[in-house]
């Protein structure tokens, strides 16, 4: 019994908790409210007064356990390293298995798995989204919801005209590759930010690498898992798992941040009662890799033909990325290696920049709030570029800086990489 | 009593947003960082924004006899935060605000949710600090810290909270506000009740504002870390460390068993087989810490420490502290609850009390590791047990006793830094006898005669 269908199953961790409080200086959201229940120490008690028969779970009991953006840092700044995370899902997933889920959620989450079905409607929306979104002037990709449906001034990126995979044939050749790897897009890249998946293309190829886009797979699975649907992203994880099993690569390569836990954590942990696919995800859980980490350290990316890039610029580790899979150095490995880049720090690098998925649909108030600090500690840079190496926090972040009325790129790292790269071309 | 109508107007005062009634919050304030005791829920849970709404919610509190719990990050050690007799609690984590930075006058007047590192980042603008800082200094409240006068790791030069409490202002029960002290070094204007307040874990009144005292941040530091086979002569150095007239800034000593936990966790290269290690550092102007660290150096050699390590850079100097500040972390991995007691005694008698609990361990069969301030003979005896096990509570319990015994025998006090409130009550009268706990009783009922604020705590309840 794992942690997705078994609150018991937490409760050991839960009672190691010794309440000292520490998680408070490091929680974004307590930092907020000021309130214990949102905060570590108080979710954690509220998950052992369940388990003691103290508590039923309620509607507002659920509504606190999803009032937290699973940035891990209380779990990184805990004296006795008491996984909250896990506790936090344990009870999300126990609040679905007893309350249901919000109605909204349990459609959302049914699209996602439906490929064919939310492709069409993603294809459908590109075409109309006019109707609801409006550009921002003097904007890339920027636009604003014309009515405000609840979301506050959130800035969103555009659907895409034509999904990042539906522009590449399912295997990019390259001569002599040294490896061959299967690219999981996640929706962000396929949907909206599909420069990311472009670019990792173009640096994988450009470093002899083979690349193989599973045409079957589809939504990660994390929304769903995280809000406690564990139906749904099993049989996510499962076809996921497929469509890769099927190309015969030798590893995943991802790149963004929940689709890499997912990949290399989550699935694994999600399908322990199915000793098939158990076998299966441990399997690819062993050879997936963020774009960053595949690049320096399983085939070092070249160092030759990288063209200046004049750039100023700051790095926000994604909270998945660096707490979640340890890998913070990588990426400014990355980028200090590019001519012509200055990396400076921002304050606090791996703050959570308030995203955290449907967290920002479900509190925008409260995303939003984060999200200004995030703003406030990179405007403190004066850099002229955010990078960052998650597709989430990218559009988090933009929306911050458009509204705070700064100027700065938002990019992927692989983004600045694939233009040295292409920089180093053009003076040839 | 509690009603609906009291949940009512105090929404009234404060709006929906700043009032908890639901179960679900009210779960989360039943507790503080205090080990193995009982957890009350309040009836309600109330934040507060200015000290004119603190007044209101007394009171309505006065007018039905309803009890008031100060809370500050809940952090404390010896259950002062929590409602033990249901009520009201008082969460002042929202008047956060530094009112004001003087640093000609070398002091601050801040809100009592500033949090200690707020003000200490603050200071440090000003080339100040606050130097008292406890193990919570990221997430405590000054008033929090203030109320239960905590101390920290450099207690033998800087003092303790008390020594920084310049005035305040205050709420008491009967919802009247006093402002006490003020920013002059000297003053004799009546009864000390800034000094009174300072400790008094929130039992006479409620701290509004705070004027905390600031001094020069010091030049240059260096630390050392010396590694003993003997205790004693772990304490024969702390005492000719003093004797040569050197107040190190921090002089922290570990023994055996929390060395070898430490180690075991952490794997930051500690001597096994040390019997004790002091941890000092020396503070101050480059010419005094030139002067200071080799002779501190030199007088543990002379005492007979095994090996010394001196750290030349920051990051050594990281690497000496980083042992220390993992002792309590590391011993909260033997077993899932750490019982964090506080017994202090003059410096001259550290290998003593760590002698007697060594044998006090063994006598109940608990795992005890001694640590702590060995520069000012505040020790952090820790006993990790099961709280599953009653067994073991029940001889954790016993040891406490004794312990408190041993420490008082030894011309010590029951607390050093963490506070009575509620589980050292009834042991205060081995410290000053009956007569002196009556002495409390009066003060407590001088000011506050209903027993509303913080009921239970520091004084015992009245029978009926």
């Amino acid at each position: 019994m794992g942690i997705y269908t078994s609150l018991e199953s937490v409760k050991e961790e839960a009672f190691r908790c010794v309440r000292c409080g520490n998680c408070q200086a490091v929680c974004p959201i307590y930092k907020e409210t000021k309130k214990e229940a949102g905060v570590a120490r108080g979710k954690i008690s509220l998950a052992s007064a369940i388990l003691n028969g103290d508590l039923e779970m309620t509607k507002g009991l659920s509504d606190r356990f999803l009032l937290c953006t699973t940035c891990m840092a209380c779990v990184y700044n805990c004296p006795n390293t008491i996984r909250s995370d896990k506790i936090i899902l344990a009870a999300r997933a126990f609040a679905a298995r007893k309350k249901g889920l919000h109605p909204i959620k349990k459609i959302v989450f049914k699209a996602l798995k439906l490929q064919r079905v939310f492709d069409f409607g993603m294809k459908v929306g590109s075409s109309y989204q006019v109707i609801a979104l409006k550009k921002i002037e003097d904007r890339n990709n920027c636009t604003r919801m014309r009515v405000d449906i609840g979301l506050g001034d959130k800035v969103f990126p555009n659907l895409a005209p034509q999904t990042f995979r539906s522009q590449y044939p399912t295997v990019v050749k390259v001569d002599n590759p040294k490896m061959r790897v299967g690219y999981f897009t996640g929706c962000m890249a396929n949907y909206f930010y599909t420069d990311i998946g472009k670019a990792v293309v173009e640096v994988l190829t450009e470093n002899g690498v083979e690349v193989v886009i599973p045409p079957e797979q589809g939504c990660c699975g994390i929304p769903a898992s995280v809000n406690g649907d564990v139906k749904n992203s099993r049989d996510m994880a499962r076809r996921n798992l497929d469509a890769f099993e099927k190309m015969g690569v030798d590893a995943v390569v991802v790149s963004c941040s929940s689709g890499g836990t997912a990949w290399k954590h989550v699935y694994s942990e999600l399908l322990e009662d199915d000793p098939k696919y158990k076998a299966l995800a441990d399997k690819w859980g062993q050879i997936s890799y963020d774009i960053n980490e595949f690049l320096v350290k399983i085939v070092p990316f070249k160092k030759e033909g990288l063209g200046k890039l004049d750039k100023r610029v700051t790095y926000h580790d994604p909270c998945h990325l660096n707490r979640g899979q340890g890998i913070s150095e990588e990426p400014r490995e990355i980028i200090k290696s590019i001519p012509g880049v200055k990396l400076v720090e921002m304050k606090e690098p791996g703050r959570c920049c308030g995203m955290a998925g449907s967290f920002c649909i479900v509190y925008p108030e409260m995303s939003e709030k984060i999200g200004a600090r995030k703003v406030a500690d990179i405007a403190q840079t004066y850099c002229d570029t955010v990078a960052t190496a998650c597709p989430a926090c990218r559009l988090q972040i933009t929306s911050g800086i458009v509204n705070a009325g700064l100027e700065r790129d938002v990019v992927h790292v692989v983004q600045l990489l694939a233009e040295s790269y292409r920089k180093g071309k053009s003076k040839d | 009593m509690f009603t609906k109508e009291v949940l009512n107007e105090l929404i009234k005062i404060l709006g929906k947003e700043r009032v908890l009634s639901e179960k679900e919050d009210l779960v989360t304030y039943s507790f503080d960082g205090t080990a193995a005791v009982e957890s009350t829920m309040p009836d309600v849970v109330v934040m507060p924004g200015s000290t004119e709404q603190v007044v209101e919610i007394v009171k309505i509190a006065k007018k039905n006899n309803i009890p008031i719990y100060p809370r500050g990050s809940g952090t404390n050690l010896s259950g002062g935060a929590i409602p033990i007799n249901k009520g009201i609690v008082l969460s002042m984590v929202q008047m956060n605000k530094i009112l004001e930075m003087d640093p000609e006058n070398l002091c601050a007047w801040v809100e009592p949710g500033v949090i200690i590192q707020e003000l200490n980042k603050e200071a440090e603008k000003h080339g100040l600090i606050y130097p008292p800082d406890p193990g919570t200094v990221l997430t405590a409240t000054m008033a929090g810290s203030v109320s239960e006068c905590s101390g920290g790791l450099r207690g033998l030069k800087y003092g303790v909270t008390k020594h920084y409490v310049m005035g305040m202002e205050l709420v008491l029960a009967t919802g009247e506000v006093i402002k006490w002290g003020g920013k002059t070094v000297k003053n004799v204007s009546g009864y000390d009740l800034t000094a009174l307040f300072t400790g008094s874990e929130g039992t006479l009144g409620i701290i509004t504002k705070l004027l905390m005292k600031l001094i020069p941040a010091p030049e240059s530091r260096k630390s050392m870390l010396a590694v003993y086979d003997d205790l004693d002569k772990a304490g024969n150095t702390i005492s000719a460390i003093i004797r040569n007239k050197v107040i190190p800034a921090t002089m922290e000593i570990m023994d055996n068993v929390t060395i070898r936990t430490v180690e075991e966790f952490t794997h930051c290269g500690l001597p096994l087989e040390a019997e004790a290690v002091l941890l000092i550092e020396v503070d101050g102007y480059e010419e005094v810490v030139k002067r200071e660290a080799p002779l501190v150096e030199k007088i543990c050699n002379q005492y007979g420490a095994v090996e010394i390590r001196v750290a030349n850079t920051e990051e050594e100097r990281e690497a000496i502290w980083f042992a220390r500040r993992n002792a309590l972390p590391s011993l909260g991995q033997v077993k899932p609850a750490t019982v964090l007691e506080d017994a202090t005694v003059p410096r001259s008698n550290i290998p003593a009390m760590i002698k007697a609990i060594r044998k006090i361990a063994k006598k109940y069969d608990l795992f005890i590791a001694t640590y702590g301030h060995a520069g000012d003979g505040n020790l952090h005896p820790t006993i990790v047990i099961d709280p599953t096990n009653e067994d073991e509570v029940d001889r954790m319990h016993k040891a406490v006793e004794e312990i408190f015994h041993e420490a008082l025998a030894l011309g010590g006090t029951l607390s050093g830094e963490h506070g009575i409130g509620i589980g050292k009550i009834k042991f205060l009268s081995l410290e000053f006898g009956d007569a002196g706990v009556d002495v409390l009783r009066r003060i407590k009922e001088a000011l506050d005669p209903d027993y509303l604020l913080n009921p239970g705590k520091m004084v015992k309840l009245p029978k009926n």
